[in-house]
C-alpha cells in the first residue's frame, strides 16, 4: 500500500487527516498531485512513520507537561504522608504500617516521575512541605481541615480526597500519553496503585463510622467529607460509551452498582481547582 | 509501520460492523452449525472470527483487546456469582455485602463489553472452579485476590495495546475499580496488605502483564480454549 492510498483510507474515518498533517500539507499536496504514485511507493517508511507520529501522537513537550502535572500531585501526596507518618500519635497504631506503605509509594512516584521527565529532556518541578497548606487554607494554615495533623479522622478525610482525586487525575491524562507506550504503562501502573490506596483509606473510614463510604465510589457520594463535592462530581455517571449500565443485559444491576463499577476521569483544570487551596 | 497496521485493524473493525449477522454467518461458513461446544455451555453469541480447533479467537486490534478484557470479566463474574450462591462458612454480613457489590461490578463489566463489542463479541466461556473450595473463606478470598490482582495487571499491560483513546479511557475506568477490589480483598485476608510488595514494586508501580502471561495464569480456570494469536503486541 502506498502513502496516497493510506491517507485516503484514513480520510474515510478522519476527514481532517490533511489538517493533522499540518505543516506538511503543502508538501503532501505536491506529492500526491504531480509527484505521482510511483514516487509514493519509494517514500521511506521511516519518514512516513514520523509523519503519523507527529499527526496523531503527542509531542515530547506535551508529555513532559502531563508528567509535571502528575509530579505536582505526587509531591502534594508525598509531603502529606511524610508529615502524617512522622507525627506521633496521629495515625492509629494498627494503620501505621499501611500509611507507611502509602508514603513510600508516593515518595517513589516522585522519584520515578522526576527521572522520567529528566530522561525526556524536561525539567521536573520541585515542591517542599513549605509549599503546601494541608488545611486547605491557601497558606493561612487555618482552612477547613485545620485539624489535619491533630485529628486522625480529619487526616483520613483529606487522604481519601487526595487519593480519589489522584485516581481521577491519572485516568484523565492516560489519553494524553497514548503515543508513548513506556510512559503510558508507567502512568497506568501508578494509577492502579493510587486506587489501591484510595480503597484502603475508604475502608478504614468505613470501619470508623462512615458506614456508606465503601472502598468504591457510590454515585457522587463524598463519604461525609465536607467541601469535596468537586472530587466526586461526575462519578454518578451510569452510561459508558453510549451503553446504559443500569439493568444491562437484563441483569439486576441497580444504579449504585452501575456507578461503582466504573470510576470517572477529571480534567487537569478540574484537578487543579480541587488542589489549589492546598498549594501555597 | 506498527501504527499503520493498527490503523488498518481499526478500519477493519468498523467496516465489519456494517456486515449483517446473516451475511457474517454466510461468509464465515458457520451458518446452521454451532461453533465450538464446550462442556454444557450453550453458546449465545457469535464472534466475527472463526472459532476452530485453535480455540475461540479474540480477534485483532482494539477489538481483540476488548474481547480479551471481556474474557477476564466473564471469568470474574462467574466466580463471584458462585461465591454468593454458595457462601463460605462463617461469612460476615460485611463480607457478604462487599462480595455482592463486587459480583455486581463484574457482571456490569461483563455485560458492558458484550454490548459494546456487539457482533464482534466472543462467545460465553466455560469456566472451571474445581480447584476452589467455595465453603472455605481462605480458598474463596485467596482466589479472589488472584483474580483481582491478575485483572489489574492485565489492564495495566493492555493499555498500550489500544489505539483508540476512548477504549483506553474505558479500560482506565474499569481497572481502578478492579484495584479497589484487590485492595479490599487483600485487607480482608491480611491487614495492611492492600498494596504489598508482592504486587507493588520499589518504584511504587503495580504489575503490568502481557495478554500471554495473563491468559496462562487464567488458563486453569477457563475450560474453553482461547486463541490470542491475533492480538496486537505493541
Amino acid at each position: 500500500m502506498n502513502i496516497y492510498n493510506i491517507i485516503q483510507e484514513i480520510e474515510k474515518t478522519d476527514p481532517e487527516v490533511y489538517e493533522r498533517l499540518d505543516g506538511r500539507r503543502d508538501a503532501l499536496k505536491k506529492f500526491t498531485g504531480f509527484a505521482g504514485k510511483a514516487a509514493a511507493l519509494t517514500l521511506p517508511f521511516v519518514l512516513l512513520g514520523g509523519m503519523f507520529k507527529k499527526a496523531y501522537g503527542q509531542s515530547t513537550a506535551q508529555i513532559i507537561a502531563v508528567l509535571n502535572f502528575a509530579l505536582t500531585l505526587e509531591y502534594l501526596e508525598s509531603e502529606f504522608y511524610k508529615k502524617g507518618v512522622a507525627t506521633g500519635g496521629l495515625i492509629a497504631a494498627a494503620d501505621l504500617p499501611g500509611f507507611t506503605t502509602v508514603r513510600d509509594h508516593e515518595v517513589a512516584h516522585v522519584a520515578l516521575l522526576r527521572s522520567t521527565i529528566t530522561a525526556l529532556g524536561g525539567t521536573p518541578v520541585t515542591f517542599t512541605l513549605a509549599n503546601f497548606d494541608y488545611t486547605a487554607g491557601n497558606g493561612s494554615m487555618a482552612g477547613p481541615y485545620a485539624t489535619v495533623f491533630t485529628s486522625y479522622d480529619t487526616f483520613l478525610a483529606v487522604s481519601q480526597a487526595f487519593e480519589d482525586t489522584g485516581v481521577r487525575a491519572y485516568k484523565g491524562q492516560a489519553g494524553n500519553l497514548i503515543s508513548n507506550n513506556e510512559v503510558l504503562t508507567a502512568a497506568l501502573q501508578i494509577h492502579s496503585v493510587e486506587a489501591r490506596h484510595a480503597a484502603y483509606v475508604r475502608y478504614i473510614r468505613q470501619k470508623r463510622g462512615a458506614t456508606a463510604n465503601k472502598p468504591w465510589i457510590t454515585g457522587n457520594d463524598a463519604g461525609g467529607i465536607p467541601g469535596v463535592a468537586a472530587v466526586y462530581a461526575g462519578e454518578e455517571n451510569t452510561t459508558q460509551a453510549g451503553v446504559s449500565i443500569v439493568g444491562i443485559g437484563g441483569q439486576s444491576i441497580f444504579t449504585n452498582a452501575a456507578t461503582e463499577a466504573f470510576d470517572e476521569p477529571l480534567t487537569q483544570a478540574q484537578v487543579t481547582a480541587i488542589v489549589d487551596p492546598f498549594i501555597i | 509501520m506498527e501504527l499503520i497496521k493498527k490503523k488498518n485493524a481499526f478500519l477493519d473493525q468498523y467496516a465489519s460492523r456494517n456486515v449483517s449477522r446473516r451475511n457474517f454467518l454466510r461468509y464465515s461458513g458457520m451458518a446452521g452449525a454451532s461453533a465450538v461446544i464446550v462442556g454444557s455451555t450453550v453458546l449465545s453469541s457469535c464472534s466475527k472470527d472463526d472459532d476452530d480447533d485453535n480455540g475461540v479467537n479474540l480477534g485483532s486490534g482494539d477489538t481483540g483487546i476488548l474481547n480479551y478484557a471481556y474474557a477476564l470479566e466473564q471469568l470474574e463474574a462467574a466466580f463471584y456469582i458462585q461465591v454468593i450462591t454458595s457462601q463460605y462458612s462463617g461469612i460476615t454480613a460485611a463480607e457478604t455485602s462487599y462480595l455482592t457489590d463486587i459480583r455486581d461490578h463484574e457482571i456490569a463489566h461483563r455485560e458492558f463489553f458484550k454490548a459494546a463489542l456487539g457482533a464482534n463479541a466472543i462467545q460465553a466461556l466455560q469456566v472451571d472452579f474445581s480447584s476452589v473450595n467455595f465453603s472455605s473463606r481462605a480458598s474463596v478470598l485467596g482466589t479472589a485476590k488472584t483474580f483481582e490482582d491478575l485483572g489489574v495487571s492485565a489492564y495495566n499491560g493492555a493499555g498500550k495495546l489500544l489505539t483508540d483513546g476512548n477504549n483506553l479511557l474505558i479500560a482506565g475506568k474499569i481497572v481502578s475499580v478492579e484495584a479497589r477490589h484487590a485492595a479490599l480483598i487483600r485487607e480482608l485476608l491480611a491487614t495492611n496488605s492492600f498494596a504489598a510488595s508482592d504486587v507493588v514494586d520499589a518504584n511504587g508501580l503495580d504489575k503490568a502483564r502481557t495478554p500471554g502471561e495473563v491468559l496462562a495464569m487464567a488458563d486453569p480456570f477457563i475450560t474453553t480454549k482461547i486463541n490470542a494469536s491475533n492480538l496486537p503486541t505493541s
